[in-house]
């Protein structure tokens, strides 16, 4: 696991950055400290990414080490693999959620598996950072919530950074882990701006209670989290007192600190932008449930994207779970009773 | 664009193949192709033909015995896979399908470990990095990702190592062998891309893949395209040391399109009489890749019965080796499905072997413990 500290631990000073510029930065010092770690995908050289989270890696690390790929996104990731088998630490950037679609077999068949079937003597340390979910008002692909896809793949880890501190610490834990790792990137909040402090890197697969709370749980991560904390503000004025869990981490998944957070207040509710059925709140709700029965005042419930293909622009408003939907569900958990 | 073709146009009746050992066992020269063997290669040759039939052969007959739950002969391509293996160095690296036991033979890798994955007690063996021969790959066509990977690697590095990524005629349909093929252009990887058109993709004939002899394909990459009898192995050795020569120079990839035929069936799940004639199957009879190697030695003088007597013994026991390896093999601890998963221990995955190893561990002895029930 990785030892590196955040950019600022040299200085001993904070630095404001936003989750783009963290990104960036954790992609740079990675490449700095390891020679065998490289960046690859499509429009990562000259142009930066699309998203500029590759901005002057190529210029300062040259092109055998920021690869401008052909556009063929499994042929980007079924190549990463024989880097990785090669001695290399491929991050490779598939540019939008449903982009990464096409290297679907790769990763399920080859990147999750190779480990195991090989009994442990070919692992596959191989970063993949997707740009997920929605809330910019992208055109038709560009606003997937693909994670519980990946996370249903056993041999993957599935990161979701919802703070800039994540976003370094985070992308630095999964480019050091020598399991491969579904790095999904909340687009909208690559603009969110904050301090990063100095620090140590945390390993990966802890959730994090961004807000203490008496009342009920919130159970939320990547792009909701803010959503989240901007209904537990507002749920002050219904005389709720919510706690706020960020995941982080979809698999592993954190028991540990879901439960003792639900239990602590005996409601739950989970908020995501993926659709509902077979998602990744589906799962939370069941282990929760086989975790927390004896201690929950009402069932678990979802607020989540609807069972719709991801609606055009000016309507996601309606699909994203909002402040709104989220008072909502809190307010049908038997308060009654 | 030089694009070195072997045959003429997609029009050509038959195109025409690079030979060096015509199917009666004459030795005949190439204009671009040439090839000096020794009368101890020639017999050293001959001897990995045979014995890599012979113990193909006796995986079939396990899985018919029920030693074996499935296997993928490759009875009819000994040539193409020995004369490709024998044309790569220790250093250079083998990407292979589920059906490369002859260059897995030629790489160093004991037959016995590409059963177990057929026996069902693993998903493959051996160790990759031991002797540069990665496990077998079952989805169609990924492997020539991974191998144009691993060559862009060798490229960083700058080392005279190569790669050869094997794949068949219906893999030649599939996008990710198409990708390799774009990006091993555009990176001037050092993989050879080991094509076997060996006519049949299960059932579907290889006109169902394409309208132009599979070589050809590679003109539209950018990088040379070789058609080679698939059956004469001095051929298939000649054009792959020619490929990995060019791989190692910096001249980037090429295709080498072995024409051959799979004369057994896809695997023993397969009735290949469902879908092709008999006649076929005759007429490749006469192409067979020993009986021309076994006639030119004895036209040589090159080999007395003696040599071939010891080599049929040589094979025997190899075949033994393999049976009773087979039938030794231990059964797998049940709790090994919970391994390497993951690096280090992974929560969901620790929690799960812990509790299956505690509820076998709940039957009385009545039943055996991890019996899966």
């Amino acid at each position: 696991m990785s030892t590196a500290t955040a950019p600022a631990a040299a200085s001993g000073a904070t630095t404001t950055l936003t989750m783009a510029q963290a990104l960036n930065t954790a992609l740079r010092d990675a490449m700095r400290e390891d020679p065998t770690v490289l960046v690859m995908g499509e429009d990562v050289g000259t142009l930066g990414g699309v998203f500029r989270i590759t901005d002057g890696l190529a210029a300062e690390f040259g092109a055998d080490r920021c690869l401008d790929t052909p556009l063929a996104e499994a042929g980007i990731l079924g190549s990463a693999v024989g880097m990785a088998m090669y001695g290399l630490r491929p991050v490779v950037e598939l540019q939008f959620d449903a982009f990464a679609y096409p290297a679907f077999e790769q990763l399920l068949s080859h990147v999750a598996k190779m480990r195991n079937r090989t009994a442990g003597r070919l692992p596959l340390p191989i970063t993949i950072r997707i740009p997920y979910g929605g809330g910019i008002g992208g055109v038709e692909h560009h606003s997937d919530s693909s994670e519980a896809y990946y996370a249903h793949t056993p041999g993957l880890h599935v990161l979701t950074p919802a703070t800039v501190a994540d976003g370094y610490g985070m992308l630095r834990a999964a480019i050091a882990s020598d399991d491969p790792v579904v790095f999904l990137e909340p687009k909208r909040l690559y603009w969110s701006k904050d301090e990063i402090a100095p620090g140590p890197v945390e390993p990966i697969g802890r959730a994090v209670v961004r807000r203490q709370g008496t009342s009920a749980t919130l159970l939320t991560y990547g792009p909701s989290l803010p959503v989240c904390l901007e209904a537990a503000e507002a749920a002050k004025a219904e005389g709720w007192d919510l706690a706020v869990v960020d995941l982080r981490s979809l698999t592993p998944f954190d028991d540990e600190t879901v439960t003792a957070a639900v239990r602590a207040t005996g409601r739950a509710v989970v908020v995501h932008e993926a659709t509902g059925f077979g998602g990744p709140g589906a799962e939370i709700a069941a282990r929760v449930t086989e975790r927390c029965f004896h201690h929950l005042a009402a069932p678990v419930l979802r607020v989540t994207g609807f069972d719709i293909p991801y609606p055009p622009p000016m309507l996601e408003r309606h699909h994203l779970p909002g402040v709104d939907r989220i008072l909502d569900a809190v307010a049908r958990l038997q308060w009654e009773q | 664009m030089t694009v070195e073709s072997t045959a003429g146009t997609a029009t050509a009746a038959v195109p025409e193949l690079v030979q060096l050992l015509t199917p009666e066992g004459e030795r005949v020269e190439h204009p671009r192709f040439s090839l000096e063997t020794t009368p101890e290669e020639l017999r050293s040759i001959y001897r990995d033909l045979v014995l890599v039939r012979r113990f193909d052969g006796e995986a079939t007959a396990l899985q018919r015995q029920g030693e074996l739950g499935l296997w993928a002969s490759l009875l009819g391509q000994e040539a193409a896979q020995v004369g490709s293996g024998r044309a790569q160095r220790p250093g250079d690296w083998a990407f292979p399908t589920y059906r490369e036991h002859g260059v897995a033979w030629c790489k160093g890798v004991d037959p016995l470990n590409l059963l177990g994955m057929f026996r069902g007690v693993n998903h493959g063996g051996w160790d990759p990095y031991e002797k540069n021969f990665q496990l077998y790959t079952i989805v169609i066509g990924s492997q020539t990702l991974h191998a144009t990977g691993y060559a862009m690697g060798i490229t960083k590095d700058g080392t005279d190592d190569a790669v050869v990524a094997y794949f068949g005629d219906g893999a030649s349909s599939q996008g990710d062998v198409n990708e390799a093929f774009t990006f091993a252009s555009v990176y001037n990887a050092p993989v050879v891309f080991f094509c076997q058109n060996n006519q049949w993709a299960i059932s579907e004939p290889t006109e169902r893949q394409t309208r132009v002899p599979l070589y050809q394909r590679a003109a539209g990459f950018g990088f040379p395209g070789v058609r080679v009898d698939g059956n004469d192995v001095l051929a298939c050795l000649a054009v792959t040391r020619w490929a990995l020569e060019r791989a190692r120079n910096g001249e980037g990839p090429t295709l080498i399109e072995a024409f051959t035929y799979r004369m057994g069936a896809h695997t023993t799940s397969d009735d290949p009489t469902r879908y092709r004639i008999a006649d076929e199957l005759e007429e490749w009879k006469l192409k067979d890749p020993i009986e021309r190697v076994k006639a030119y030695l004895v036209h040589e003088e090159w080999a007395d019965q003696e040599f071939f007597d010891a080599v049929d013994a040589e094979s025997e026991q190899l075949a033994r080796r393999v049976r009773e390896g087979v039938r030794n093999m231990p059964d797998p601890d049940p709790t090994s499905i919970f391994e390497n998963v993951y690096a280090e221990g992974h929560a969901l995955v620790d929690e799960e072997r812990a509790e299956y190893v505690a509820y076998a561990a709940s039957f009385d002895g009545s039943e055996e413990v991890g019996e899966g029930r």
